[in-house]
């Protein structure tokens, strides 16, 4: 059995810059680094790894350069990585997106029974968290998202029970197997990769599977395959912030000053 | 029209006019309203009228006709109604069926959605079986001169606000954050048209179970909800100690809001909650947010930023937190905010 991971690279969000002059992100000198989420994803596929005994596949679409994500991916211990990377795939919305995760799943699956899909709970660039119930809607697998806990998988019996973290309530569910989980970070502390590991990882194989190989129709994927666009972007203005009172020498003034502001302003009714 | 000059040759052709009205999802757990469902119904009606096109609901579940009635009284002229017991808890796959096939039916061209749990889960299905481009998260909605449905939303962890648009498949679809909209005001002389509908699909279909729900509203041990709460009382990591957690709940109580806690606090084990606000926790759009000992990191702010007041209580007067505050106190947190709570009471007591 296998279970795939869903891992994307992404620009680390504590480098990013507004261009103030044209309102556009600054991409130069913003180092990538591996989804956030996707990295407990990852961790929770070697758990199930070293539990069961299944084989994980970690695959990413992007551009080549998230080969290193996925070779890091290898020197933490999962089994095969494939990068999905061609140009016809650029500018891929999330229904395009999925189209491609979706069968390069597929035919991962024809080698071997997928029994779990496992996604980040959402990107921090794009943060749609859409990209994973498309993969299972495409795959017709059981969706189960903002996993916190995979309570028990049983291959034999195909079920797999899992806890959600949703809004002031968690769900204890059970469903068929294949599923596709996308996970929330309390589920576990991702293990730092072992030097050896590292090394072993570094003349590692990358798998490309380019459109050659994947043979998807152009009309379906990248730009083409993909109702929206982005028409306009531009930076939030936020307002100047205004400092009350002397909060180091005069705590209670302040804390004065802060309340009948805002009694004042009837931002605060007591 | 521009929309229908971008198809291209072999691309399934929708015709737009085919597509008419605005659509709100009516999201409910065991027959409770989500708030987010009525604040759609605002910014819907905005919608609508600019299209000139009715606004309607989608209300599906389980014993739940009474939300008819509540969609007429905040806006709504027509609802489309599932009533089935399978529709008892939320599962994904009869939820999307069921979407699917009144859209298919009744093709709406805009439908709107809550940016929950439960919204985000189903608006992905929906869109990739109905093949069409869906915007998740915004905080703002208008329509263009040619009919198109402008979808604002923030990116990149808040720092730059991006427009969407989806100009060549219909329905247009988008989510909406919580609270980025204000609840209509009701007019409970409003009626409008139920149009009922049932769907083929039993429970042996579906390979999804809900065996337990742990609910922390009910007292049960459990994350709390912080998305509603109208104003919310952040510890971070300049709270130092779990005992001084105990000031940020009393003043919290005292203003009758909800604690949150940034990630830090949470890791370093200051609180008793499990949940923190930002990138990697929940986004939240309180009326007032009160950031007592938070640096103010971009992860942390991704998730507070739109709140309509921040204040920022901090010791630190370079704290990137000043930045996103409208209100800040430079002090330290263990004097200023049970000062805060002090002067509350005192108030309260002279009234
Ligand atoms: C991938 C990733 C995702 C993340 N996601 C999130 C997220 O979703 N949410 C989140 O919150 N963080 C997140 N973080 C962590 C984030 O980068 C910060 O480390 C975190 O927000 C800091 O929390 P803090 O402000 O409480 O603590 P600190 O950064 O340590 O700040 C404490 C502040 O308290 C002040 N202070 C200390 N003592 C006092 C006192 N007595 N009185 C007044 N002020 C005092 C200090 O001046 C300081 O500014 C993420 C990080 C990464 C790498
Ligand atoms: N290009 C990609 N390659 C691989 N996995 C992806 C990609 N984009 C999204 N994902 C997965 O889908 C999750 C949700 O992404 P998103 O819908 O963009 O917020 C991520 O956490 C990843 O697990």
């Amino acid at each position: 059995m296998l279970i795939v991971v869903c891992i994307k690279e992404v620009p680390d969000a504590a480098y990013i810059n507004i261009d103030p002059a044209t309102g556009t992100l600054i991409r130069e000198g913003v180092p990538s680094i591996i989804n956030p989420f996707d990295n407990h994803a990852l961790e929770e596929s070697l758990r199930l790894k070293e539990k069961h005994g299944f084989r994980v596949a970690a695959i990413s679409m992007g551009p080549t350069s998230a080969g290193e994500t996925l070779r890091n991916a290898l020197a933490m211990g999962v089994d095969e990585v494939v990068l999905l990377s061609d140009p016809v795939f650029s500018g891929s919305d999330t229904l395009a997106t999925t189209k491609v995760l979706a069968e390069a799943i597929k035919r991962l699956a024809e080698k071997e029974e997928v029994a779990i899909v496992i996604c980040g709970k959402q990107t921090i660039d794009g943060a749609t968290a859409q990209v994973g119930p498309g993969i299972a809607t495409r795959l017709k697998y059981s969706q189960l998202t903002l996993v916190d806990q995979i309570q028990n998988v049983d291959d034999q019996a195909g079920k797999v029970r899992v806890r959600r973290m949703l809004e002031g309530r968690y769900e204890i569910v059970e469903a068929t197997l294949p599923a596709l989980i996308t996970v929330v970070p309390q589920i576990n502390t991702p293990r730092e990769p072992t030097v050896r590991m590292q090394m072993m990882a570094e003349d590692a194989e990358v798998t490309l599977w380019d459109n050659e190989v994947m043979k998807l129709p152009k009309e379906s994927i990248g730009v083409k395959g993909s109702p929206t666009r982005v028409r306009k972007i531009f930076s939030q203005i936020m307002p100047e912030s205004e400092i009350l009172g002397d909060g180091i020498y005069d705590p209670e003034g302040a804390a004065h000053l802060l309340i009948d502001t805002l009694t004042e302003e009837d931002i605060l009714s007591l | 029209m521009g929309v229908r000059q971008s198809w291209k040759k072999g691309e399934p052709i929708m015709a737009e006019e085919d597509y008419k009205g605005v659509w709100v999802f009516v999201e409910q757990t065991d027959g409770e309203p989500a708030t987010v469902s009525w604040e759609l119904l605002s910014v819907g009606a905005d919608l609508a009228r600019k299209l000139d096109v009715e606004l309607c609901t989608m209300v599906i579940g389980d014993n739940v006709e009474h939300l008819c009635q509540e969609s007429f009284v905040y806006g709504a002229s027509k609802v489309y109604l599932i009533d089935a017991p399978v529709f008892h808890d939320y599962r994904t796959e009869p939820y999307y069926r069921a979407v699917r096939y009144l859209i298919d039916k009744y093709k709406p061209e805009v439908v709107l959605l809550g940016s929950t749990s439960l919204g985000r889960d189903l608006t992905g299905p929906v869109a990739t079986e109905l093949n069409t481009g869906l915007t998740e998260g915004c905080t703002e909605l208008d329509i263009d001169e040619n009919r198109l449905l402008l979808q604002t939303r923030p990116a990149y962890s808040g720092n730059i606000m991006a427009t969407i648009v989806n100009e060549r498949a219909r329905p247009q679809i988008s989510t909406v954050r919580p609270r980025a909209m204000e609840v209509p005001e009701k007019d409970t002389s409003r009626t409008g048209e139920i149009v009922r509908e049932s769907m083929d699909i039993s429970e042996e279909d579906i390979g999804v179970k809900v065996l337990e729900v742990i609910d922390s509203s009910k007292g049960e041990a459990g994350a709390i909800d912080i998305t509603a709460a109208d104003i919310i009382v952040c510890a971070g990591r300049g709270i130092q100690s779990s005992e001084n957690f105990q000031m940020i709940q009393e003043l919290a109580d005292e203003l009758g809001g909800a604690v949150a806690c940034s990630r830090a606090a949470v890791e370093d084990g200051l609180t008793p909650v499990e949940s923190w606000v930002g990138q990697s926790g929940t986004t939240v759009r309180p009326r007032i947010y009160i950031a007592c000992g938070v640096s103010g990191a971009i992860q942390h702010t991704a998730g507070m930023r739109d709140s309509d007041v921040i204040i920022a209580i901090n010791y630190d007067k370079q704290a990137p937190i000043f930045e996103v505050a409208t209100f800040g106190i430079e002090g330290d947190v263990l004097q200023v905010v049970p000062a805060i709570t002090r002067y509350v009471r005192e108030l309260r007591a002279r009234k």
